[in-house]
């Protein structure tokens, strides 16, 4: 035993001071929460940076080219479109926290269910998951559209319904082998009951992984909220999105390319500052 | 014979076509420790499962003194049996630190009051002689050799009746399994437990056993005295066994 | 014995990680022809790598930083997990007529009619003659024949043998070291053996290396080495092999 002793002397760096070391160590995080972050400043910050109002209209300063009034111009109808951009900002990020947030809950929660439990309740979960990847997503949104009308209601129903089963599958193969690991069947011994082990031992083992996919499937949701509004489903005008911004300035794509391609570059960073974060996280993760 | 501390009763367990267990019996005499034998396959670690109540028997009882152990156990039946495993990788929770798997053990078993968890953590550690900063570690910080005794710690925590370890030693190095099982040996008899010990090396059966009992094929085949056992075993298998064991070259002492 | 060729010869070998942290360090020793030579130590000793160096199987980030291998003839190696060292997609005859069609250079019929020997001569069941099979469908002591005989296909001067019984049941683990000193008699391969149990290296080689964190504390003969141990790290080994007592005689029934 002595020989082992001397090991569990070294100073420990403070917790903070090693999580630092650590994301320091991984540019593609590093990015990824810097450019994550900007966003996230600059959609909170619309307000005080924007000189104008996203839905001002000006008939006398329509389709304006960038200049130092109008940084990015202005569209057919003489808004401001640096403001639609960033005001946009606020309701696609806003939409596409809070539609993630249920879905993750419950795909993980069920994930760890029928990974956990095996037999029926995996029987179950998995014919549902089955089930819904059977639909094409754009198909039930739509057909949800129509039934609920078109909006962020429609968004939020949609992802509750299908968004789940993402976060299920990832977590369902990775709790069906932790489920055979001894610590389990030390926690079961101990008397615990399941929903404890589930919850205390499972969950954080398979939290990691789940965020993961979490990183990555905002991206995809941001995609399909910008994809609803160029359909002409998703947010409804006024209120500010990349994707009707795409849309209303496809008329005017060959002569004012900068009214479609502004939005697009804005998806186009925040699915990259998303992606990096995932890949940041699971580096991080699988180098411990 | 009545005064066995767990009496296993004509178990059997399959697996579709698969019979793990047949119709096994064993007692565990009490504050004695019965080695258990035998060859990958013979059903020894789904032996050890059914008793900890892992996986519930197909047929046959499990009794633990004069009680019999249902499908679901009370929290006091789960408290008296505990075991150890053999992969001293796996048996701790990677995302917990040594507190909170030792504090979990002796706090949902009312061992001790919530403000006396840490010493009582403490006064473990130090049964199993591992220095107490410990504590604030994770799992994967300590060698093969630590985490089993820190495993042992949590088996013990809850301060049961009967422990049963299940190839503990197998995956150590040579040098940690000797001591290992000088700490098992040692807690038995301060602890007054009662003890299971499955193990397909004989040569560790024989440093720990009173009894040895031999499995093969989902079948017990031999129960004898260790002194028995190792001089004249009663069956062929258990000679064969015996007589396969790689020994050192004897050598004249000068 | 000493004008004898020796098969393989290290000389102050030193392997390290790329961050140059050292894992063996000056390592020695030659085997002739027909001998063998144990490596003795517990995880981390730097035994499985030095057997590795001299067939050139080290694992990605290993290096060798110093000192010099050399080696005459052809070698094989047998592995710990025999499961794991054959194809699980490929039947196990199949995949012994492949490396005897390969490195014997004969047609493909008189592949399969050596690997069909070679099965006979290692004692595995007539059955595969007519019915291969895949390796889950065998027992570990059945596919570690395989893997041996896999070896022998090679023709071998040398045979690394990097604990192959260490996976298996104690009754399996004597019938395989049993043939493959058998087999040593009657081929004249020499071996390289590496394990952690002084009992098995000691029944198996004339020669041992003890090894501890990267360098050979101890070397000798055998018997020797075992008489007068002289350094505290060979004594502990042989403490770590628990005694049995004397197992009486018996009447065969």
């Amino acid at each position: 035993m002595s020989s082992a002793q001397p090991e569990l002397r070294i100073r420990r760096a403070s917790k903070l001071e090693r999580s630092l070391k650590r994301i320091w160590s991984l540019p593609s995080l590093l990015w990824g929460c810097i450019l994550l972050a900007i966003l996230i400043a600059v959609a909170l910050l619309a307000p005080i940076i924007s000189p104008y109002h996203p839905s001002e209209q000006n008939m006398a300063a329509i389709l304006q080219p960038p200049s130092s009034e109008h940084w990015l111009g202005t569209d057919q109808l003489g808004r401001d479109l640096f403001a639609r951009l960033i005001y946009a900002a606020r309701t696609d990020l806003k939409i596409m926290a809070l539609a993630e947030i249920v879905p993750f809950c419950v795909g993980v929660f069920l994930g760890m269910v029928a990974g956990y439990y095996g037999k029926w309740a995996d029987a179950l979960i998995t014919l549902a998951t089955d089930t819904f990847i059977a639909f094409p997503f754009y198909l039930i949104v739509i057909i949800v559209a129509f039934v609920s009308g078109a909006g962020e209601k429609g968004i939020y129903i949609t992802f509750m319904l299908v968004g789940w089963i993402v976060y299920a599958r990832v977590v369902r193969g990775l709790s069906a082998s932790l489920r055979k690991q001894e610590w389990i069947a030390a926690a079961r011994t101990l008397g615990l009951p399941n929903i404890k082990i589930i919850l205390r031992h499972l969950l954080p083992n398979v939290l990691p992984q789940a965020v993961v996919v979490l990183m990555t499937d905002m991206a995809v949701l941001l995609v399909a909220i910008v994809t609803l509004g160029y359909l002409g489903i998703g947010i409804a005008p006024p209120t500010p999105d990349w994707g009707t911004m795409i849309s209303e300035g496809q008329p005017f794509i060959s002569t004012k390319w900068w009214l479609s391609a502004a939005p697009g570059f804005a998806v186009v960073y925040a699915g990259i500052a998303l992606s990096l974060i995932g890949d940041g996280l699971a580096d991080l993760w699988r180098r411990k | 014979m009545t005064d066995a501390a767990l009496r296993i009763d004509n178990v059997t367990v399959s697996y579709g076509p698969f019979v793990a267990l047949d119709r096994v019996s064993l007692d565990l005499e009490p504050h004695k420790t019965l080695g258990l034998v035998g060859e990958s396959g013979s059903g020894k670690s789904t032996l050890a499962r059914v008793v900890a109540g892992l996986i519930p028997p197909d047929e046959g009882r499990v009794l633990l003194g004069a009680e019999e152990l249902g499908k679901r156990r009370t929290r006091e039946q789960h408290k008296r049996i505990q075991l150890v495993f053999q992969n001293p990788d796996a048996s701790l929770n990677p995302r917990h630190t040594i507190r909170r798997i030792l504090g979990e053990a002796l706090l949902f078993h009312k061992i001790v009051d919530r403000s006396k968890v840490a010493d009582r953590c403490k006064e473990l550690l130090a049964r199993v002689r591992i220095d107490e900063t410990a504590l604030d570690r994770y799992p994967h910080e300590f060698s093969g050799g630590q985490r089993q005794r820190i495993a042992i710690a949590r088996a013990i925590a809850v301060e049961p009746s009967i422990l049963i370890a299940d190839e503990p030693t197998s995956a150590l190095d040579v040098s940690v399994q000797a001591s290992v099982l000088e700490l098992l040996n040692e807690l038995k008899s301060e602890l007054r437990l009662t003890m299971l010990f499955i193990s397909h090396d004989l040569g560790v059966i024989h440093a720990i056993s009173d009894t040895v009992a031999v499995m093969r094929k989902g079948r017990v085949v031999e129960i004898s005295p260790k002194e028995i056992f190792f001089a004249r075993p009663e069956t062929s298998y258990g000679y064969e066994l015996l007589s396969a064991v790689p020994k050192m070259p004897l050598i004249p002492t000068k | 014995m000493k004008d004898r060729n020796p098969v393989v010869e290290l000389d102050g070998l030193t392997l390290a990680t790329r961050s140059r942290q050292p894992l063996v360090s000056g390592v020695s020793f030659r085997v002739e022809a027909g001998a063998s030579l144990g490596l003795v130590g517990e995880s981390g000793s730097g035994k499985s790598l030095t057997l590795r160096s001299i067939i050139g199987l080290l694992p990605s980030g290993v290096q060798r930083v110093g000192g010099q291998i050399r080696r005459s003839g052809s070698c094989a190696m047998i592995f710990q997990d025999p499961i794991r060292a054959l194809d699980p997609l490929c039947p196990v005859v199949g995949q012994l007529a492949e490396v005897v069609y390969y490195r014997q250079r004969v047609s493909r019929k008189a592949a399969r009619s050596i690997a069909l020997e070679l099965l006979e001569m290692l004692g595995l069941p007539d059955s595969l003659r007519t019915k291969d099979r895949y390796p889950h469908q065998l027992s570990g002591g059945q596919c570690q024949r395989i893997v041996i005989a896999m070896a022998l296909a090679c023709k071998p001067d040398l045979l690394l043998c990097d604990e192959p019984t260490t996976a298996l049941d104690v009754t399996v683990q004597r019938q395989i070291l049993d043939l493959i000193a058998r087999l040593q008699k009657e081929l004249g391969y020499a071996v390289v053996f590496v394990t952690h149990n002084l009992a098995v290296a000691s029944s198996m080689c004339s020669e041992l290396c003890v090894m501890k964190e990267g360098r050979i504390v101890e070397q000798g003969d055998t018997l020797q080495l075992l008489r007068d141990p002289q350094h505290s790290y060979t004594r502990m080994l042989m403490n770590s092999v628990l005694p049995l007592p004397e197992l009486e005689r018996r009447a065969d029934p």
